[in-house]
């Protein structure tokens, strides 16, 4: 076994050190050095992205990273997405269009669409399809989620 | 589904990175760059290297230069980067419209070209790009640095010429004449995925003839490389149907096609007919 290196992550604007081995995933590290679980890994090799984080901003699998590699980045989970009671407008919007059913794919997908929406508030309906088609959901609520992340992308923009 | 352990290098220079590369190759030691094709290899357990040389912190790696008749490529210039035509030239926009087509965009954010490049894997869109525009590959070692050209770069099904200690620092596209068109198609059975078969093609038209005609396959044999009996359909041909049926006609000819579970190697060959003739198509409305 390697040895085990001590790390510093920037969560949501908290930082939080943990001893792990290099090899050990960036979701594995959020979820169980961290103990942010609200971000969920389903394949564990990149195809599904329930595991989607944003890394300064910009939507990743964090089950392809190090956690070693995430050092000195601005890491966002789900759990960083309310504000306090107030849900984010995309998971307002996930609620009111019923865009989840079992819900494990749901982080990932709400971190993808707030990575996507925040990078392209004017995104339109093709392109957004595209960047949704990135994950995978097992209950085939897709319908509801593209309907869900454009009605946030209209509330957002008219906030 | 956890990767096994190595021993994590995080270098900062070019030179340091090659001085690990001379140390850890001859064990299994890999570069890490943008680790979406490693990482999941790693995650199978079907590569196990005992050290990783990260490269994404070392200087000097992430630029595209579009000076001069070549757009350079530096090894860590993510695959996202061409999302907005990097140079005016068609090469350019060859590179827009072929890297809509790559994975995901999570996967584009953090991948990069010439990890796809040094990867080979024989459905990769910039293996297919590389291989039908004579790239140059840049190889880089402790020894020095060497130029690869890409007929002598591909190997096979994730084999290529770079040595275990070179590290692929740089892929160099000549940039085609402002008047070339450039097509791209490719067939996946869902967004996203692998390809089973693309195709990439310019051509300039002189006169009314078609001249200077590239026709590259990608996803269908073990390699992408030219298919010079489609280009010699095209040279000389007036552009349209009738050539670029006998362009794809010839091309599904040639080839000698990959056969896996779900697909047999005449599906193959029917996918590249069609994928030429799309490409083709794709061309000439510019």
């Amino acid at each position: 076994m390697a040895d085990k290196v001590e790390i510093s992550l920037n969560i949501n604007g908290r930082d939080y050190s943990a001893t792990v081995e290099p090899r050990k995933t960036l979701a594995d590290v959020i979820r169980d050095d961290c103990h942010q679980t609200g971000t969920h890994l389903g394949c564990e090799h990149g195809v599904c992205g329930a595991c989607t984080v944003l890394i300064d901003g910009e939507p990743v699998r964090s089950c392809l990273m190090f956690g070693i590699q995430a050092q000195g980045k601005k890491i966002r989970t789900v759990e960083g997405l309310a504000d306090g009671d107030r849900l984010h407008p995309l998971q307002q919007a996930f609620t009111d269009n019923h865009a989840l059913q079992c819900g494990y794919c749901t982080p990932g997908f709400l971190m993808l669409a707030t990575g996507v929406l925040e990078a392209n508030p004017d995104i339109g309906d093709e392109e957004l399809n595209d960047a949704l088609a990135s994950n995978l959901c097992r209950c085939t609520g897709y319908q509801n989620i593209i309907k869900a992340v454009r009605e946030a992308r209209d509330k957002m923009k008219s906030a | 589904m956890k990767p096994a352990a190595f021993t994590y290098h995080a270098p900062t220079t070019v030179d340091e990175t090659v001085a690990l590369l001379a140390q850890y190759a001859p064990e299994d030691g890999r570069i890490l760059a943008g680790g979406q094709s490693l990482v999941p290899t790693m995650a199978f357990r079907l590569a196990k290297p005992p050290h990783l040389i990260d490269i994404n912190n070392v200087e000097g790696l992430d630029a595209i230069s579009t000076a001069g008749d070549v757009i350079a490529i530096g090894a860590r210039v993510r695959h996202a980067a061409f999302h907005e035509q990097v140079c005016a030239c068609p090469t350019g926009a060859l590179l827009t419209k072929v890297v809509a087509k790559i994975a995901h965009l999570p996967i584009r954010l953090r991948g990069t070209f010439c990890g796809s490049v040094a990867h080979a894997d024989p459905a990769s869109e910039w293996c297919a790009v590389a291989a039908t525009m004579d790239a140059t590959m840049v190889a880089k070692s402790s020894g020095g640095e060497r130029l690869i050209p890409a007929a002598d770069y591909f190997e096979g099904v994730m084999s290529t010429a770079l040595a275990e200690d070179e590290l692929l620092a740089e892929v160099r596209i000549p940039k085609l004449p402002m008047d070339a068109k450039v097509g791209f198609q490719e067939f996946s059975r869902r967004a996203g995925d692998f390809a089973i078969a693309m195709a990439v093609v310019c051509y300039r038209e002189v006169d009314g003839r078609i001249a200077d005609a590239r026709v590259g396959l990608g996803g269908a044999e073990d390699r992408p490389r030219r298919i010079t009996e489609a280009e010699a359909a095209l040279n000389g041909q007036a552009a349209g149907p009738a050539a670029f049926d006998a362009a794809a006609d010839a091309a599904s000819r040639a080839v000698d096609p990959m056969e896996d579970a779900q697909n047999t190697a005449d599906y193959r060959r029917d996918l590249v007919r069609a994928m030429v003739r799309r490409a083709l198509d794709d061309a000439a409305k510019g």
